[in-house]
């Protein structure tokens, strides 16, 4: 009974998911395209630039416009579009680099995922013991100093963090982190001593919101009957918190963290720019100002697609975890 | 003698808040303190700040901290600490206006979506899980470019976007509320729609308002900074934090590390504060932490007290 109903519930959920991804190709195709200072108007000015002083060619916004494919309609364009991201995984080619812009934006995935992975590590790692004993010894010092700590982490915002590891060590000791990218497999340790720093200040920001859910929900939870009945028991601290509060607590936590993913990946961005590691995040924001219209809708959908599905994840490990969760 | 016995219990809800405030969350009172701080410096920036924000002094660009420049001066000659005074004010136009547009927002999508259901509810979930399933950042970068740079534009686009992924905790409190017997009682007399919402929905989700405004300020104001840090936010002259740090601060922060230090301090600050203030909120006014035993408890010998007493006094 159980089992059928789980079935359905996840095939109505990934029917669902079609038309969301139908709103989401939408989204991604048009958005940049309507932003102001179109790629036509940048490339004929930079080719301006470039022609002061020798002879002129006449370049056309239409010659390029084009040249480029961006002379058919709208809708026509987008039709192509997601025919080809259907048909065999195409993203397009890139307006600036005029090469396929797939394979670049594949090339980059494992750089973010290494930092968001490592991030995520190094979150959860600090927002679980601080979450639990901050809930279990609530209004005690210990809870403040470690939300504190926590919430420092937030609050200190991760691209001020980042300038400032890069500006103290080397003004102090003339040590700062590696501009160039060490590859993993080339020299394994030196690549996650490189990634450790900036993985921690994502992690350390991520590791607040986590740590502020897990305390609440282990604070409503611990206020339940089954709890008094396990303290009446006379179970062990460590068992009715760890056996039987967490348990409970978690579920919700759970969608945090899995919501905590996006806030990684929009992170990613922001410390891919400080310490230059030339992840998605990079490419994307480099996309944004070139213009690069294929690069950013591109990288936008993957990231929409795999968001979509943690949103689809998260709620099937609810509703698995949680059977009071009605299957609607 | 009735009336005698019950007079301290009545007290008004908002001294009420304030005591348990006081006395049971410490660190949101601190969080509270540094608010008020903040209100202060920003509604009185023309008189505290020693300089107007955009004045240059050419001559003395980069000044170092001093007796004339208190935090020290940036590239154009001026003065930091003046920058992040009026900053204060511009995080906060943004904090409560982005978030009072949350609170608005949340509640115009999801009481409809929480109170009618059905298809309706199955469509406007499509929209929102589509808009929900971009990186929060990744989507911001792009419809900032998209309505272009300025406080109006961040403080609207924050207030939208945000508000709809607030809405799901609107819609859930409004699926509750439908689900209670006098819900139906009052749908059963004939109450009509706009009697039902506003009488019987709308109270029971102000706490939750309240809830989703508190916790979206810090947020907010840490948005408006990374948008103003990446270049798409708050447009120069404006003293944002975010953007002092970014291209001021990051092109001399080896020459002058005041550029880099002080606006993150102070964005650092006002955030831990807000935070603080908005989860002392939240656990004071949120029902479901409402009554129970061991809201003091600190260890589970008095968890154990508390609920023998508890369960004495109540019937």
């Amino acid at each position: 009974m159980r089992v059928d109903n789980m079935h359905t519930y996840i095939i109505r959920r990934l029917l669902l998911m079609i038309p969301t991804m139908f709103l989401v190709s939408i989204a991604v195709f048009f958005m940049i395209r309507f932003i102001p200072g179109s790629i036509v108007e940048l490339m004929a000015f930079r080719m301006v630039q470039a022609q002061t002083g020798s002879e002129m060619t006449a370049v056309t916004p239409e010659y390029i416009r084009h040249s480029l494919g961006l002379d058919v309609p709208m809708h026509v364009q987008y039709g192509r579009w997601v025919a080809d991201i259907f048909t065999h995984g195409d993203f397009g080619t890139s307006l600036w680099k005029n090469k396929p812009v797939t394979q670049e934006i594949i090339a980059r995935i494992p750089i973010t995922f290494e930092l968001g992975l490592l991030a995520f590590i190094i979150a959860l790692l600090v927002a679980l013991p601080v979450g639990i004993i901050s809930a279990i010894r609530q209004d005690s010092w210990l809870d403040y100093v470690g939300r504190s700590f926590a919430i420092i982490g937030l609050a200190a915002p991760s691209f001020w963090l980042g300038t400032m590891v890069m500006v103290f060590p080397s003004v102090w000791w003339g040590w700062s982190p590696s501009v160039e990218l060490i590859p993993f497999f080339e020299d394994p340790l030196g690549n996650l001593v490189q990634f450790l720093i900036p993985a921690t200040i994502l992690g350390m920001s991520m590791s607040a919101a986590t740590m502020r859910m897990l305390r609440t929900t282990l604070l409503e939870v611990l206020r339940q009957d089954y709890i008094r009945t396990a303290w009446s028991k006379g179970l062990s601290e460590r068992i009715v918190v760890m056996r039987h509060a967490m348990k409970n607590a978690m579920i919700p936590v759970i969608t945090i963290i899995f919501g905590q993913a996006f806030v990684m990946i929009g992170g990613a961005v922001v410390i891919e720019q400080i310490f230059n590691l030339p992840g998605m995040g990079r490419l994307f924001i480099d996309a944004v100002f070139e213009r690069d219209y294929p690069y950013v809708s591109g990288i936008n959908f993957i990231l929409a697609s795999v968001g979509l599905l943690m949103i689809l994840a998260n709620d099937l490990c609810y509703a698995y975890l949680d059977p009071r969760v009605r299957y609607r | 003698m009735d009336v005698a016995q019950a007079e301290p219990r009545i007290r008004s809800g908002f001294t009420d808040f304030l005591v348990r405030l006081v006395r049971e969350k410490p660190l949101g009172t601190v969080g509270g303190v540094i608010v008020l701080l903040m209100l202060f410096t920003a509604i009185f920036a023309d008189f505290l700040a020693p300089f107007p924000y955009a004045e240059i002094h050419i001559a003395d660009r980069l000044h170092p901290p001093g007796a004339e420049y208190f935090l020290g001066a940036d590239n154009l000659g001026r003065d930091v600490l003046s920058r992040i005074i009026y900053g204060a004010r511009l995080s906060l136009y943004v904090g409560l206006g982005a978030s009072a547009i949350n609170v608005i927002v949340a509640a115009i999508v999801g009481i409809p979506s929480g109170y009618i259901g059905g298809a309706f509810d199955i469509i406007v979930q499509r929209f929102v899980d589509a808009l929900l399933s971009f990186p929060g950042l990744i989507f911001l970068i792009t419809v900032m470019s998209l309505v272009g740079v300025g406080v109006v534009q961040v403080i609207i686009v924050l207030g939208i976007l945000g508000g709809i992924g607030w809405m799901r905790v609107v819609r859930s409190a409004v699926i509750a509320i439908r689900e209670n017997v006098y819900f139906e009682a009052a749908r059963a007399i004939g109450a009509s729609i706009p009697r039902l919402l506003g009488r019987h929905v709308l109270p029971n989700i102000m706490p939750f308002m309240i809830i989703v405004f508190s916790m979206s300020v810090a947020g907010n104001i840490l948005a408006e900074a990374t948008l103003s840090f990446l270049g798409v936010g708050i447009p120069p002259p404006f003293p944002s934090w975010g953007a002092m740090l970014s291209w001021e601060g990051r092109t001399y922060m080896y020459e002058a590390s005041w550029l880099a230090i002080w606006p993150g301090v102070a964005l650092g600050i006002g955030v831990y504060g807000i935070s603080m203030w908005g989860d002392a909120v939240r656990d004071l006014l949120d029902p479901r932490l409402r009554g129970g035993v061991g809201r003091f408890a600190r260890s589970k010998k008095k968890i154990a007290g508390k609920e023998s007493k508890t369960k004495a006094e109540e019937p």
